[in-house]
């Protein structure tokens, strides 16, 4: 297979010119949904009946509760109805999940991350695919934006402490953002191909034999929001590789653009909140430079077909599908890893050692180009916090983001948070590669063991879910520190943001002064820009080393 | 005292509210996905199954369909697919996982490659990668063009039909437009055993 240049180039073209056209639109939508005091009429039997006293906002510990308490629900909820699914409707026949692959899987759909340490054919019916993962899949989609909004009310607002009811965030996320563009998505997605029943088909050709059970599902549903929510985690096994999942180039393409439709939207919800359009189309511009530096790097590192394997298979082909082509998938591949996303439209470890790196790199920048729903912006807004203070320490003044001093308890929330993730990553994958019975579990050779193993790590931590594949993840130690990796990479953050978010909104508003270091335009966009590169990548790449660049630079 | 029964609270209303949103976005959801799914692309939502001449249901036109013995040695009558981690059965869908420099794949492409040539009465250079790689999801139905007309030869053959007819039929499966720009062009040989089946039984 050929790497085709003007199919890259038209593709990214016309992702480009799409999302343009819609982040306007799309971000003062999400502006209003999460600014309206009105509530319709469905969401108020809603709070009826769930008990949300719907008038009252939350201060940053009581919205940080309601998300931990949410979400530690629904990882019980989905834990025992998995291990109960022989004995409920839709199992398709199968048994009770494994329990490990059970607390793997539940802990995994509600952090957003989608790792799938099952093969769904075999493991899960219809009824966990569809009332337990998918519904996690807008939901913590949901959670993931409605922090960010408690983080911008944050920033917007002055001497208060309240934050936003989380509840009447989580619905409206949900059910005014989520829900009518996955409708849509998925009767497109239906339209193109997608599978959208509750049956098998027998199949048999006299002519040559050959006959088939081939296998339905409520996949176009799914497979909407699994993109549009940036889950990931597929319906098959192939994830977006499968032909039902993802039937030809158009619908990858649309994929595509499903994945960056939310976060290419909210930094102008962020700008109209914080009522300064051109701190939005900073963290866009940075946001989008990284997204085509680091799609274009991909591109080029597929292209490069490396690897002995693949020179005797006489180019790229192992793992590719002959209908979406390597210009699709180097597509797919970098936007699925920008992004909290995680699916797949090719077997990321059969890709060319470095085009398995870039993937690696661009989960390790911490997935903010443009990065999940909500996770995204609130990972560039921390480090525009450290942006500004590094530019403050330049200048010789205490800093300030939007008119809020930057002062010692947000500048170690801001710390903590940027060191999560590679702690978690780096020291989970190191302790695991010393011992032999775990590596056991990467099958492959030379360095690309380590890649495995660091791949998972690093997918786990960030929220990703997308994997080198040759790894088996389902035993007790990787399913538990896999899980581990998952939950304090999501939650972790997530209260440090939130904490962020109430010391900002008790602050008053100072005014701009000649020493106050603008958060827009190109010179602080540079500035965070390079921030982001050397504070992230930088602390992988040792690891890197050991693993992609070794396999990728050694030959 | 106060704190757990507000904790207690914010647990009601978290099972609740997930039960609520369970009923709209796990039920009603799909099931309206499904009914306008029914309603306006009724084929597709169905899995694309396509009928034989004889109007039985054969195949789906998006899934492969080899014709195979249990072996995996696929039959010298009909178009190859290329290889797969599942053996073609949709039963579930795999790659092979294996990285680009690993020595099993290695071993494997290079058996696949002499399989190729051998039974395509051409020299191993000849061989497409797509011919001696499997699909991500070890179902793609589609091979390159230059595989399908390696292979044009051998069949017409074995049906005693005229290479340019066969090679008309491929021509026809193949992606062309915008779709092969996007892509690359592709045969879809579940399609294209189907159209074979149907002009060998007409000319014989």
């Amino acid at each position: 297979m050929v790497f085709s240049t003007a199919s890259f180039i038209t593709q990214i073209a016309v992702l480009v010119l799409v999302l343009a056209l819609l982040h306007k639109p799309l971000g003062l939508y999400m502006a209003r949904v999460f600014s309206s005091t009105k509530h319709a009429k469905a969401e108020r039997a809603i709070y009826r009946l769930a008990g949300v006293d719907s008038g009252t906002e939350q201060s940053w510990s009581v919205y940080l509760r309601s998300v931990l308490l949410f979400s530690l629900i629904s990882i019980l909820v989905i834990f025992a109805l998995q291990r109960l699914q022989a004995v409920l409707p839709g199992s398709n026949s199968l048994p009770g999940v494994d329990p490990w692959v059970a607390m793997n899987t539940a802990i995994s759909f509600v952090t957003n991350t989608n790792w799938q340490t099952y093969v769904p054919e075999a493991t899960v019916g219809m009824f966990v695919q569809m009332c337990l993962l998918a519904v996690q899949n807008f939901l913590s989609a949901a959670v993931g934006i409605v922090v960010v909004v408690a983080l911008i009310r944050g920033i917007a607002r002055t001497t208060t402490d309240r934050l936003g009811n989380f509840w009447v965030d989580l619905a409206r996320a949900s059910f005014r953002i989520l829900l009518p563009i996955a409708t849509v998505a998925a009767i497109a997605l239906v339209i193109g191909g997608v599978v959208q029943n509750f049956w098998s088909t027998e199949v048999a050709n006299t002519a040559t034999g050959a006959s088939q059970l081939i296998p339905g599902g409520p996949v176009a549903s799914q497979e909407a929001i699994k993109v549009l929510g940036t889950n990931g985690g597929g319906y098959f096994n192939a994830n977006s590789a499968h032909p039902f999942e993802n039937p030809s180039v158009f619908t990858s393409l649309f994929q595509v653009f499903l994945i960056l439709l939310i976060p290419s939207a909210l930094p102008y919800m962020y700008g109209r909140m914080v009522g300064d359009q051109r701190q939005g189309y900073t963290v866009a511009g940075v946001m989008g430079a990284l997204w085509l530096t680091s799609t274009v790097l991909m591109a080029w590192a597929v292209s490069s077909a490396q690897g002995t394997a693949t020179a005797a298979a006489g180019g790229l082909g192992e793992g590719f599908e002959q209908r979406l082509g390597p210009a699709a998938s180097s597509i797919f591949a970098a936007s699925t890893t920008l992004t909290s996303t995680g699916a797949v439209n090719v077997a990321h470890d059969s890709l060319p050692p470095l085009a398995g790196g870039v993937a690696m790199l661009n989960m390790m920048l911490g997935e903010v180009a443009p990065g999940g729903t909500g996770s995204g912006l609130y990972g560039m807004l921390v480090l525009a916090i450290i942006a500004v203070f590094i530019a403050g320490l330049m200048v010789g003044r205490t800093p300030e983001f939007l008119g809020k001093k930057i002062g010692p308890r947000e500048m170690k929330i801001a710390a903590l948070y940027i060191l999560v993730t590679p702690t978690l990553v780096l020291v989970l994958a190191g302790i695991s590669s010393l011992l032999p019975e775990v590596m056991a579990n990467a099958p492959a050779s030379g360095p690309h063991q380590f890649s495995e193993l660091l791949y998972a790590f690093t997918s786990g931590a960030n929220n990703n879910g997308s994997a080198f594949g040759g790894i088996t993840s389902s035993g007790p130690y990787l399913s538990t520190m896999l899980g581990l990796a998952m939950l304090l990479g999501r939650f972790l953050p997530i209260a440090l943001v939130l904490a962020l978010a109430g010391s900002l909104a008790r602050q008053r508003k100072i005014p701009a002064s000649s020493g106050t270091v603008p958060t827009h335009g190109p010179l602080f966009g540079s500035l965070l820009l390079g921030v982001t590169v050397i504070l992230t990548a930088l602390s992988y790449f040792p690891a890197l080393a050991l693993g992609p660049l070794a396999e990728g630079l050694i030959k | 005292m106060n704190i757990i029964s507000g904790y207690l609270r914010q647990a009601g209303t978290a099972i609740r509210f997930l039960l609520l949103a369970t009923i709209v976005l796990g039920l009603l959801y799909p099931l309206a996905v499904f009914g306008a799914g029914q309603l306006a692309a009724p084929f597709q939502a169905n899995g694309s199954i396509v009928k034989d001449s004889s109007g039985q249901a054969a195949a789906s036109a998006l899934i492969v369909q080899a014709a195979a013995d249990d072996a995996g040695t696929q039959d010298p009558q009909w178009f190859h697919v290329r290889p797969s981690a599942v053996g073609w059965d949709p039963a579930t869908s795999l790659a092979s996982n294996l990285g680009p420099n690993e020595a099993k794949l290695l071993e494997t492409v290079t058996t696949n490659r002499a399989t190729v040539a051998a039974s395509e009465g051409v020299s191993p250079e000849e061989v497409p990668a797509d011919a001696v790689t499997s699909s991500g999801s070890g179902l793609d139905p589609h091979i390159s063009k230059d595989y399908a007309n390696l292979q044009v030869p051998r069949v017409a053959q074995a049906h005693g039909l005229e290479t340019r007819d066969v090679q008309e039929l491929v021509d026809k499966q193949t992606s062309s437009g915008l779709e092969a720009f996007l892509s690359q062009p592709s045969v879809n040989v579940t399609l294209l055993n189907l159209d074979v089946a149907s002009l060998a039984a007409h000319r014989n």
